[in-house]
């Protein structure tokens, strides 16, 4: 009888901080949202209320679909994003495993080597970057941009990968090796189901910074061909008067593809709870 | 007993090993090197050992400069290592909690700021904080505080913690994620086997599943810092890159911009801005090896 | 190796979608993403009436990334053929790196004034890497319907502003519209757009330039002292008010009066309010009155171009009367330097470009010259001079500070 007061207490405890803590995460966004169908006005006359007749307006929406080019621009931010993604979720798992599984000499400076990625800011190299670009004629290329992005990315790739898979049971490696498995086969059948729900954490947290990159689009492919739509929202940004309305516009539209890439991810998580029952 | 050429080594490797090189550490390290340089008036880049260095650490001009972003960048820190990471560990451990119902729709809500621009979440929170257009003195309100609210971001004294507050409102879904990965990673049968002892789910948090995940908030702890010591969007669409008030929000990504790229009349120069991002890159360096040779060693032999 | 070599062949062939900027298309670099539609749908479509197969691609960068962006691909060998220029020393320090073309005896060059051309000059007038395109005119906004109700005029001299100022406060609206968030209008617009009445436009800050008047004489310390008063006047919390928010709070009618510049005057009539403008208050009746009138936007020429022939051929036409008139009247507060007659059409940016008839012309007082050492001189009034406005820091010790920052490199001021 007691226990069960304590676990519904305990709930209720759960549900109050984690809705509490929602409402605090998702106020602002709501605000967001409420105020992309309002004119500019009355976003800042009373930014709490909801769009009403009067205040009602697609104007930013408009104004954002009125570039010919807007589409091409999510197209433009998906190709990047979810190639980018797949490149560095494969060879940062392959090297993370490599680094993480084999001793071997080297393996130490290897680590730190790729450790030095996330310690130093990329655009420091911009320069270099782009110079490297233009010589392999790949300035104004969605190509230039996602091999930016995936030697971006790597590093903390690799560093998150390896310390999961060293908490991956020896028992498991030694039993396929036991059976002859070549590596090949332990690395793909074995080891990458294993840490899915890992593989996926990564991969939620490695797209944001480059859906949301503003800096390199700006550098290596400005071209109205290949603006991302982070570049694109910047025409709206003013030297003096900023169009909130069309930045609010596009800004909140831009975040559901990330969000429907982010709910892919996080399915990929939760089956990582379930068959954690392999364990 | 020589065992053949590990090939799958090689194999695995080298594609990461390739892109990275080319694209990411050949630049900085090149762009590293120019801090030993010092570029004249027509562009030209002369040797120059450590005159960067000494300019920035003993020219008051700019050493007082950088030991007031490296202040406000260990306060920065602070504010995410005492808030954003407990927090982040709290909401993590509710949610690995066995028949929370809504788990998963929670995880999503609570993941959403992340996904957000930071164009975005500048303008939204300016908004709500704005003296002006009173959205957070509405709301302060309607529980009796409003007299306390304040113009935060704009006084010396208070703008720092408001940004550092905004940054882990935005960013306390990568701890919540990773931690809630290893948590669900802990194999039930431990659980389960402390759960027939007869343990609480209090006790079992600190004693069982917190030891197991130490590696993770290990790691946790030293990607926040090399994050906070890298940060700078937030900051610079906030209050530009003056960091103002009067420097008061300045961090050492910002002040990097400054001197790597200039800002309104002031020049920016390739040579010194190198100089900065390699200091930069040497307080990373330390925070990351301290993390490596004692706190990881300690959590290998405290795990399995 | 193989495998690599496939995987990106294969990725280059996916995504090489887009290719390079044709050829014979001339690219322009501009921070003026507000002036995109203008450029689209006016100016260039009137520049390729008279030269047709030219294409011209207007290529803005948010004004916060442009001077960056623009060094980087300058640097990359990627930038545009024409580059709008930044006054002074940000484009006198391009021109140095090579970076711009020289232009002096350049088709259209020759219906710019001198006075015009100094900003993009080397120091001793010799080479000119820009052509002047625009200047841009400080003053102050009055909501033309607060001022009837309150029975008010645009104050002329400082004691009947703070009148004015008063009386609105009385009234329960906001006198001025003026935060510190950005903390640049405390430097721009308050600072270098009032203080010229009390150290005499170019009188003081060519006194100050040859080192014969310094920050803390009396007439500069004039000025902070006059906005040292105005903390009364502003919006609650301003500190923390942003320049879009100075915006929203006089375009709504909340607030009577707005210190701003010339190039909000298309902002202000897209947003539908009724309002004049008055030049900075002198400090006496009778007194001259002076005004910031700054050379804003130049335009050069890359070197690197390879259509350097069509390139001149747009230059010249941006010195025409044509391309004055069109910017003038299209790019509203934004006034051709050029020597051409051009007749204004919106009230208000008439009114302001007939300041220069009664009013002395300057520009900001530390645009040259004086930015170029340790402490950044811009950089260093932004801070003290939104300090100032915000109670934080005496006149005296602001007069104080920019003093020793200057003397510390600049020899004429030591």
């Amino acid at each position: 009888m007691q226990h069960k007061v304590t676990r519904f207490a305990g709930s209720t405890f759960t549900h109050v901080i984690l809705a509490g803590y929602s409402i605090l995460a998702l106020f602002p966004i709501v605000l967001i949202a409420i105020n992309a169908f309002k004119d500019r006005a009355s976003i800042f006359d009373s930014p709490l209320s909801l769009p009403n007749a009067e205040s009602w307006s697609l104007i930013g929406f408009e104004k954002a679909m009125k570039n010919a080019h807007f589409f091409s621009f999510f197209g433009n931010s998906m190709i990047v994003t979810v190639t980018s993604l797949f490149f560095i979720l494969l060879f940062g798992a392959m090297a993370a495993w490599a680094l993480s599984e084999y001793r071997f000499r080297g393996n130490r400076w290897l680590m730190a080597f790729f450790a030095f990625g996330i310690m130093v800011p990329i655009r420091l190299g911009t320069v270099s970057i782009l110079k490297i670009m233009v010589s392999l004629e790949l300035v104004n290329t969605l190509t230039a941009l996602i091999l930016v992005y995936i030697a971006q990315g790597l590093p903390l790739a690799i560093m998150i990968l390896s310390e999961f898979m060293q908490q991956i049971p020896k028992e498991l490696k030694e039993a396929a090796r036991c059976d002859g498995v070549g590596e090949f086969k332990i690395f793909f059948q074995v080891i990458l189901p294993l840490i899915r729900p890992a593989v996926a954490t990564v991969a939620v947290f490695t797209m944001v910074p480059i859906w949301n990159d503003l800096w390199f689009p700006l550098i290596l492919a400005p071209g109205e061909e290949t603006q991302t739509i982070t570049l694109g929202v910047q025409q709206f940004i003013g030297q003096y008067a900023t169009d909130w309305n069309a930045v609010l516009a596009s800004l909140s539209l831009a975040v559901l593809p990330v969000l429907v890439l982010y709910m892919f991810f996080s399915r990929q998580l939760i089956r990582g709870i379930t068959a954690g029952a392999v364990k | 007993m020589k065992k053949p050429f590990p090939w799958h080594i090689l194999v695995f490797l080298t594609p990461a090993f390739l892109i990275y090189a080319v694209f990411s550490a050949f630049p900085l390290l090149d762009t590293l090197r120019l801090g030993f340089y010092t570029t004249s008036e027509t562009g030209s880049q002369h040797f120059a050992w450590l005159a960067n260095y000494r300019m920035l650490l003993f020219d008051p001009n700019w050493s007082e400069g950088f030991w007031n972003a490296m202040g406000n960048n260990v306060k920065f820190f602070l504010v995410h290592m005492l808030i954003q990471n407990p927090l982040g560990l709290l909401l993590a451990a509710l949610l690995s909690m066995r028949g929370v119902r809504g788990a998963k729709a929670y995880q999503t809500l609570l993941f959403l700021p992340t996904l957000l621009s930071v164009v975005i979440i500048g303008f939204i929170w300016q908004l709500i904080l704005s003296p002006l257009w009173g959205v957070a003195e509405t709301l302060l309100g309607y529980v009796g505080l409003a007299e306390h609210f304040q113009p935060w971001l704009g006084q010396e004294e208070t703008a720092l913690y408001t940004l550092s507050l905004m940054s882990v409102w935005q960013f306390v879904g990568i701890p919540m994620m990773l931690i809630y990965a290893a948590l669900i990673a802990i194999p039930d049968e431990i659980i389960e086997a402390a759960v027939v002892e007869g343990a609480s789910a209090w006790r079992i948090f600190w004693t069982i599943r917190v030891p197991l995940i130490l590696p993770t908030l290990g790691l946790v702890t030293i990607l926040t810092f090399v994050g906070n010591f890298n940060a700078f969007d937030l900051i610079y669409s906030v209050k530009g890159a003056l960091a103002g008030p009067s420097y008061s929000t300045d961090i050492l990504g910002t002040y990097f911009y400054r001197a790597f790229f200039g800002y309104q009349s002031q020049l920016g120069s390739a040579t010194l801005g190198a100089a900065v991002a390699t200091l930069m890159f040497l307080v990373i360096l330390a925070g990351v090896g301290v993390y490596f040779f004692f706190v990881q060693r300690k959590l290998q032999r405290f795990s399995f | 190796m193989k495998h690599i070599r496939l995987t990106q062949g294969a990725l280059a062939a996916a995504l090489l979608t887009a290719g390079t900027a044709q050829a014979g298309t001339l690219t322009i670099e501009s921070w003026r993403v507000d002036d995109k539609a203008l450029w689209e749908e006016v100016l260039i479509p009137a520049f390729q009436k008279k030269h047709p197969g030219i294409q011209i691609k207007f290529s803005p960068t948010a004004p916060t990334e442009y001077d960056s962006a623009l060094q980087a691909r300058l640097t990359g060998g990627t930038a545009g053929d024409l580059i709008t220029c930044r006054p002074f020393d940000k484009s006198l320090d391009l021109y140095k790196k090579s970076f711009l073309e020289k232009l002096d005896g350049k088709g259209g060059m020759q219906n710019f004034p001198a006075s015009a051309k100094v900003a993009w000059q080397s120091d001793d007038g010799k080479d000119t890497f820009c052509m002047p395109m625009a200047s841009v005119i400080h003053g102050f906004f009055y909501n033309k319907k607060i001022f009837k109700e309150l029975g008010l005029q645009p104050p002329k001299t400082v004691a009947e502003f703070h009148k004015a100022a008063d009386a609105v406060k009385k009234a329960g609206k906001t006198p001025i519209a003026l935060g510190t968030a950005d903390q640049w209008e405390a430097s721009q617009i308050v600072f270098t757009g009032i203080g010229p009445n009390y150290w005499k436009g170019e009188e003081g800050r060519k006194a100050i330039v040859a080192g014969s008047a310094k920050f803390t004489d009396a007439p500069y310390v004039a000025a902070w002292t006059e906005m040292s008063k105005w903390a009364p006047y502003l919006a609650k919390g301003y500190s923390a008010q942003t320049y879009g928010d100075t915006q929203n709070l006089f375009a709504s009618g909340r607030a009577a009066m707005v210190p701003a510049g010339s190039w909000d005057i298309g902002y202000y009539n897209q947003q539908g309010v009724d309002f004049g403008a008055f030049p900075p208050p002198v400090q006496k009746a009778g007194d001259k009155c002076y005004i910031s009138d700054h050379t804003d936007l130049g335009i050069g020429v890359n070197p690197k171009s390879k259509n350097k022939g069509d390139a001149y051929k747009f230059l010249e036409w941006v010195g025409s009367q044509e391309f004055a008139d069109l910017y003038t009247n299209k790019v509203t507060g934004f006034f051709s330097l050029s020597n051409h007659l051009i007749a204004v059409k919106d009230p208000v940016a008439k009114s302001m470009i007939d300041w220069r008839k009664t009013c002395g012309s300057t520009i900001r007082l530390n645009a040259q010259i004086l930015n170029r050492g340790e402490p950044n001189m811009e950089t260093e009034l932004w801070t003290v001079n939104s300090a100032v406005l915000n109670g934080k820091m005496t006149p005296k010790a602001a007069a104080e500070r920019i003093q020793a920052g200057l003397s510390k490199w600049y020899k004429p001021a030591k």
